[in-house]
Order: C-alpha cells, then structure tokens, then sequence
C-alpha cells in the first residue's frame, strides 16, 4: 500500500501484489538517466531554441498518442539553500500547488484533477523538476496551471504550516524503512554538511526554521527562465507550442541569479567507518561505499562498464551471480555510481538475514578487490558493451521518458548529438580501461560501512 | 511434417478516442495456445510476454508461494540453456526480461529493440517444456525467496498488516494466502512439488502469448508457429477452480503490535470482481474517496483534520474471483488511529446517504480515462492490459470496462456503497507501534 504513483493507476493494485522475480529499475529519474540511455531514431528529432529571456526550449514532435508530456528543469537545489535552512528548495516546490494569486490549493488540485492531468514538482540533488502530463484535448488548461503556479506562487502561511507538518510527519515515518536508515546514515558520512549529506526534505528543527519570507525570496531569486530549461515530447507542432509560449509564459521576465557558492564535498580524505543502527529486524541492510565522481568526469563511460560487470548489471553482474545464485543469500544486491553535479558516490547495497551479514560483506570486498587485480574477460566486456549501446533504442519509449531525457541531457550539456558520441565512448572502453577506473576509483580499504540490523544477531565484525 | 492448422482472427479496434492502437491480430495454434499481436510503429521496440494461467490460487494447500518459486527456477535452465543463459542472452542483445506472479496468473516478459524481437521465441519454448529444476539450485533459490519474504513483508510493518487482514478477510478462499507464502510453507517445498506443479500447469493449452510494439505480424507468427506449434498440449483440464468464499457476516479486527513508527489502519470489504455490474462504480467510488488531493478522504483526513499523513482507497477487482475493496491510512504524528477509523467511517456513511454530485462522478471517470490513454506510451504497460482482460475472459473485455465506467450515475455510487462498505462485510486491521529502546550507531 506504498508505492503511490499515480501513473499507473489502472494496474496499482495489480502491481502491489505481483512479486517480481527481480526488483525493477527505481522509478527516479536520476537514477535511470544516469546509467545512459539514448535514443537511436527518435533523438534526432528533437529541436532546441532560446528564448530571448534565456529560457532553453526543447521539442520532440510524436502524433501517436493525444498526450502531452512537459518536464521544466530549474537548476535549484539544496546546493542553494544554507544549511540551516536545510529542505528550504524542497519545501519551496512542495507549495507551488499550493496557492497562487488566482487559486487556492483546493483549486488547483480540484482543477488538474478533473481533466486527469497531473502536475508534480520534485526536487532532485542538482536540480529541481517540474513535471506536467496532460490530454492533448486539455492542453490549454494544463498550461494554465502549469504557468500559474510557476509564476504566480503566493506561500500562504496556513499552507506553509500544514506543508511542514506533513514533511515532518513523511520524515518520521520514513524511519521505519531500514533503507532509508541505512541511506541517511551514508550520505551524511560520506558527505558531511554538504547538501549531498542530507535527506532533500532537511530535518526536523531545519524546517522549523524557514520562514515565509525565506520561502519567497528562494523562489523569485531561482525560479526564472534564463534558469530553465523546458522539454516538451507529444503530439504538439512547434506552432502550437509557440502560442501555448506566447500565451501563457510571456510574462516570465529575466533576472540576473545570485551568485553561486560551491559548497566544498566534505571528507575528501580517506577514512574508514563502519556504523550500525540496532532495530528489530530479520534482515541486515547494509550499504558499503564511499565517494564517487562528479557527472562531468571523462571516466564515467568506463566506470559505467566496470561497475555495470561489478554490480550494475542486474542478475548479470558478478555479485548478483556470487552472492544471490551461488550462495542464496540475498535477494538483490547492486552496486552503483551516482554522479552528481558537484561529485557523486559509489555504493553496493544489500539485503540478508542477519546472521549472514558478515559473509555477504566479505565477499562485496572480495569482489572488489577481485575487479581491482585482475583484468575483466574479454566476454564480460563485450556483453557489457553490447547491453549498454544495445539498449539505448529500447530506453526511451515513452514521451515521458522522451521529456525528462533531453532535460537532462540539456542541464548537464551533453549535446543533442549525444546519442553518437555515447556509443562511441563505450565501445571505445577496454579492459585495460577497468582495470584503472577499478584501481582508482574503487578503494576496498577506505570505505563508509553502515548496517541497519538486529545488531546482536549479525553481530558485524568490520 | 504435420501442417499446422491455425485460426485468426482480424480486429479492427474503433473504440471511440480511447483505445489507440491501430490493430490487435488474434491466432489460436491447434495445441491451444492462443496469440494476441498488438502492431504499434511507434517507436523500434517491442514486449514478447508468455502468460501462464496459474497463480497462487492454484497451489495445494501447505504449499503456499509454490508458482512464485517456479517462477524463479524458470530462469534455472533447460538441458539446451544452463542457468541464467535465459537473460544473458537477453542482456546481451540490449533487451531486459522479468517475470512475475499473481493470485491468478504466472508471466514471463522481454523488452527488445524490435529487431531482436524473435529471439525470445525459441528461448520462451524451450523452457516451457523443458525445465530441469536442479535439487541444489531449488534449495539456493528457495533462500533467495525467504530473503524476497524477509525483505518485502517480515520487515516492513504495513506490509506485514496487509497480509494479516487479506488473510483473515478470506476463511476458505485461496486468496487468504500470499504470493509469495508462508515462511512456514516455504520451508516444505522441494523439487518434486515444483516439478509436478510446472508439468501440470505450464502448457500451451494453459497460456496465451503477447508481442506488442514495432513487430511485423506474419513474420512472428510464422516463427511462433514454427516453435511453440511443436509443443504437446497437456490435455489436462484444471482442478479445483471454482473457489467460493462463504459470506462474511461480521466485522473482523487483526492487531498488530510492532516495532514502528506511526500507527496505520487498512480496511478491506469483500466485493465482486470485474466485469460484474458493480465493479465500474466500485472504481469510480474508490477515485471519489481518495483519488487525489481533491477527493473527499484526502481534503478531509489529511487538509482539513491533518490526522493522517496519507490516505488510499482502492477497489482491486480485476481478477479471477471476487476479492477486495481497501482503504488505507498512515496516522500523523501524535494522533490517534481511532480518529482516522472514525473520520473515514463517516465519510463513508456520508455517500450512502447522499449521492456524490455530477462533478464529483464525471472528475472521476476523466481520471480513468486519461490514466488509459496515457498508459498506452508505454508498450510495456499496453501489453499488460491486454493480457489482463485476456486473463479475465477476453481480451476485448477492455470495451465492456470503459463502457461501463462512462455509464456509472450518481446513484450507482451511492447504492454500491450501501451494498459493500457495511460494517459487516470487513476487516479491520491496525498497526500498533511499539518502540524498543535500542542504541543507536
């Protein structure tokens, strides 16, 4: 009764009791695009413009279905909000839906609601994403919305406290996830004060903190269109897309930004750590890492190979074969680089009984240690190349995955002949490439263990 | 070489605006194995998906989760492909495949660019007949599916509550017993149980298959025919497949102490199944109870009283036997659970008594409307549609459902209400938590 994606409402119940053989791609955007992903045919049709404003428009053009679907990525973050005033982005997105100058929060959602549409913003490490999805035959009335509530946004205070309340509430809740646990734990260690560390939400006593006027400052200082970058994929020509612009963003006025700070990736120097949260659980959740790499490093191609052979490559990656097909003791476990604006971080996540934490977490390090030392086989490389460019034309099939993608591609300027060039950099990876991206950017000494269990019974001895 | 009779079927689908795609080809192979081929071009990939007729409510008893861990050994090899070749061969050509299991059904799927779209084909045909299911590899996967179980229910409390109140809402039906069994159960299943299990269930004659996305027709069917056209039907007819479910003719209360964050109640009423008469108004009622910020549960339980942090309501009706209506609610911080039982109660007694406006009711219907179309961008998500209504009877069922969702009045609501969401048709389970002082780091 969890997951409460509104996408799929037709097959939610039917999901919630189908037990997969193997858990399916975490429906977050970030996590999916920053694997690859491409499209083969339909990428080149996409067209790219800025407006005088700055605002970035991108449109891909597809007539098969009525639908429309919008990403607007505004480059607003945590990485913009003090520390004190952690969740200050999250909770400035969270009330854009929630009152305006035309409508009250009642109204909007009365409104979306009635033509099927949905209108989400969510708040990203990087950036912040606000996402409509409409019926073509409604597309003026989304737009509308969509508009009104980006540029017309109004904080009122009752929505503000009741906005908190519910954060605080997700917050505490959350805290019976032992994943959550273990991910907070990590990312605070690993991270330090850096935005990266915390949850997107901030804290307790953070949110406290943030006033009104915090809140509107945050959004009239960011949420402007030379910050913006819009993707449009679905049935909509470019003519009609320039009067939906005309019509109901032409008051969206250029401001210069304030100046960015970058907040220093804490913890640069190696350490070794392990923590354990005790809870009344059968299983051990256990997260070994440490920091990764920035989005922008030139070795991300072959450290998306290596780990993809590692533990990125679902029931095909070597620790999926050690740990789950030839010992039995897990579920899942992955391994995965999360490369962010500022830096990313390498973690290996897993779930087993807690008697068996220790051996699980010794045969991670073996693996790693393996990969380190010795070249990958000339077999191993070539199915991983060929599932990585393989896979590209099957990615994106959808308008939704279509919007988000160049979004994406956009903000971290990856070029709309990205495509090419990604098939290029992994098919030029050799194994000689591993073994160094392996050798530095992988450290089996050096890591951040936490593990959320019933400490007695997995009793770590790391 | 015997000739293959084949029966087809063109249909042209016209469904008012709703129903986009260009055209569904049906094919009945004499074995019995039926094919539902959806041509869409709109994008070069393409869903190849083997649907068995068997979930868990075709496990003998003591036997709980037995299809799921078929399902895991499906992907354990065949005297022609060891273990895990399957989906290495898969990967390889740049495709995923995934399997899962139901109550009612059992389904094996790939997602290919849709020029490697026939390489399922033979894989798919091989191992449904000719599975080995290794002793030693049982025992390992049967401990990769406790720690599925450990994972999914053991240690999450909502999920633990869930299948508490499915299992006492159901007395005699095998919808008490979850996908993926009891610990208990697990524990007994050896490799006979599934070997005679996977012989006798996993059969032309007892699956259908779908290709959706950018495929050309004659050349998959003359492939499929080529294939799983060769493949013995078993001839034999099911067992035990009218279950029945005596009526419920008290309140049923589960309690469930542990450790935990926030209380939670979740509430389940018997209700009949798709495509009985009231199973369309039973989905628009769910939608006007807590289909969105704007509905009535969600303005009233978390907006105005702020005593929940979320709340659901869901009529689960697509299956093969009538199962349940719920409504479920996460408690916020400092309030009582029993605040949020009484205000959904009366809400709930609110739209027996007074039928929910035109606006309410039409809101409702353009939700399900909109989520059908826009469900269509994905093949993945067109071709699970199909195969559901194709599970249920018919895959042209998918007409009857939307003509009676846009036939549902206010009135219907307002009777369905009255004639499910009694006192004495549901269970009630609650979500206690209890904190152990434990140290932390």
């Amino acid at each position: 009764m969890k997951s409460k994606k509104k996408i799929a409402r037709f097959y939610r119940s039917f999901l919630k009791v189908a037990i997969h053989r193997f858990l399916l791609v975490k429906t977050i955007i970030l996590s999916i695009l920053c694997f690859l992903l491409i499209y083969d045919v339909h990428a080149t049709n996409v067209n790219k413009r800025t407006l005088p404003n700055g605002f970035v428009v991108l449109h891909s053009e597809t007539h098969n279905l009525p639908i429309i679907m919008v990403t607007l990525l505004i480059k607003v973050s945590p990485l913009n909000e003090p520390l004190e005033k952690a969740g200050l982005a999250n909770l400035t997105a969270e009330l854009l839906t929630e009152g305006t100058k035309n409508r009250t929060s009642g109204a909007i959602s009365e409104e979306l609601e009635f033509i099927g549409a949905s209108l989400d913003v969510t708040v990203f490490s990087d950036y912040t994403a606000i996402s409509l999805s409409v019926l073509k035959k409604d597309v003026h009335k989304g737009f509308e919305l969509f508009s009104d509530i980006l540029l017309n946004s109004v904080f009122p205070k009752d929505e503000i406290e009741r906005k908190k309340e519910l954060i605080k509430g997700i917050l505490k809740h959350r805290e019976e996830d032992p994943a959550f646990l273990a991910e907070r734990a990590f990312k605070k260690e690993i991270f330090g004060d850096h935005p990266y560390g915390r949850p997107i939400e901030g804290s307790i006593d953070t949110l406290g903190s943030i006033k009104r006027d915090d809140l509107i400052k945050f959004y009239s200082s960011y949420f402007l269109p030379n910050n913006s970058i819009l993707s449009i994929a679905g049935d909509l020509t470019e003519e009609e897309l320039n009067s939906l612009i005309e019509r109901y963003l032409k008051n969206w006025e250029k401001v210069d930004l304030p100046p960015f700070n970058i907040n220093r990736v804490g913890n640069d120097n190696k350490i070794r750590k392990t923590m354990q949260i005790d809870k009344e659980l059968t299983q051990a959740n256990i997260i070994l890492g440490h920091l990764g790499v920035s989005r922008d490093n030139p070795d991300y191609y072959a450290i998306s190979v290596m780990n993809y052979i590692l533990g990125g490559g679902g029931l095909s990656s070597r620790l999926m074969k050690k740990i789950r097909d030839e010992e039995g003791l897990t579920y899942d476990v992955s391994s995965t680089f999360i490369s962010n604006k500022e830096k990313g971080f390498f973690q290996v996540e897993v779930q087993t009984k807690n008697e068996t934490a220790n051996s699980v977490i010794s045969e991670i390090l073996n693996q790693i240690n393996n990969i380190r030392q010795n070249l990958v086989s000339e077999e191993e490389l070539s199915e991983a190349k060929s599932y990585l460019t393989g896979s590209f034309i099957r990615r994106l099939d959808t308008n939704r995955e279509i919007a988000d993608f160049f979004a994406f591609v956009e903000f971290h300027n990856l070029g709309l002949d990205y495509v090419d060039k990604y098939l290029t950099y992994i098919n030029s990876v050799t194994r000689e490439d591993i073994l160094r991206v392996a050798q530095k950017y992988l450290d089996p000494e050096n890591y951040i263990l936490v593990v959320v269990a019933d400490k007695k019974k997995a009793s770590i001895k790391y | 070489m015997k000739k293959r009779r084949i029966f087809f079927v063109f249909i042209f689908l016209l469904l008012h605006t709703v129903v986009y795609s260009s055209e569904v080809k049906e094919f009945i192979l004499e074995n019995g194995l039926k094919i539902i081929i959806i041509e869409e071009h709109k994008a070069p990939v393409a869903t190849f998906q083997v649907w068995y007729r068997t979930g868990s409510r075709d496990e003998p008893i003591g036997k709980s989760g037995l299809s799921h861990l078929l399902e895991h050994m499906m992907f354990k090899g065949t005297q022609k492909y060891g273990p895990s070749e399957f989906s290495k061969i898969i990967q390889k050509n740049g495709g995923i495949d995934n399997a899962y299991t139901t109550k009612d059904h059992t389904v094996y799927f790939e997602l290919l660019p849709s020029d490697r779209i026939l390489l399922p084909v033979e894989l798919e045909t091989d191992r449904m007949q000719n599975l080995i299911i290794d002793n030693r590899e049982t025992l390992l996967e049967r401990d990769v599916v406790m720690e599925e179980r450990r994972l999914r229910y053991e240690d999450d409390p909502q999920n633990s509550l869930f299948e508490e109140v499915v299992a006492v809402s159901f007395k005699a039906h095998p919808y008490q017993r979850p996908v993926i069994g009891w610990m208990s159960d697990l524990k007994s299943i050896g490799r006979d149980d599934l070997y005679n299990y996977y012989k006798s269930h996993y059969s032309p004659d007892n699956a259908f298959i779908i290709v959706d996305g950018d495929v050309r027709t004659d050349e998959i069917i003359e492939k499929i025919k080529n294939y799983f056209g060769r493949v013995s039907p078993s001839g034999i007819k099911k067992k035990n497949t009218n279950f029945s479910e005596p009526e419920q003719k008290c309140e049923r209360r589960v309690i469930l102490k542990r450790e935990a964050e926030l209380p939670y109640i979740l509430i389940a009423y018997h209700t009949p199944n798709f495509p009985h008469d009231d199973s369309f108004a039973l989905d628009v009622l769910s939608l006007i109870l807590a289909g969105g910020k704007s509905s009535r549960l969600y303005k009233s339980i978390v907006y105005e009283k702020q005593i929940a942090l979320d709340i659901d309501a869901e009529y689960d009706g697509l299956n093969i036997d009538p199962f349940l209506f719920f409504v479920d609610a996460t408690a916020a911080p400092g309030k009582e659970i029993n605040d949020v039982e009484k205000t959904i109660f009366s809400e709930i007694e609110n739209i027996k008594k007074i039928p929910p406006s035109e606006q309410e009711v039409q809101k409702a219907k353009n939700q399900i409307e909109s989520s059908f179309i826009m469900e269509q961008d994905s093949i993945y998500m067109e071709a699970m549609k199909y195969g559901i209504f194709e599970m249920l009877g018919d895959w042209r069922l998918i007409n009857r459902y939307l003509e009676g969702i846009r036939n549902v009045t206010p009135e219907d609501i307002k009777r369905v209400a009255n004639r499910y969401l009694r006192e004495d048709n549901r269970t009630v389970g609650i979500l206690i938590p209890i904190k152990k002082v434990r140290s932390e780091y």
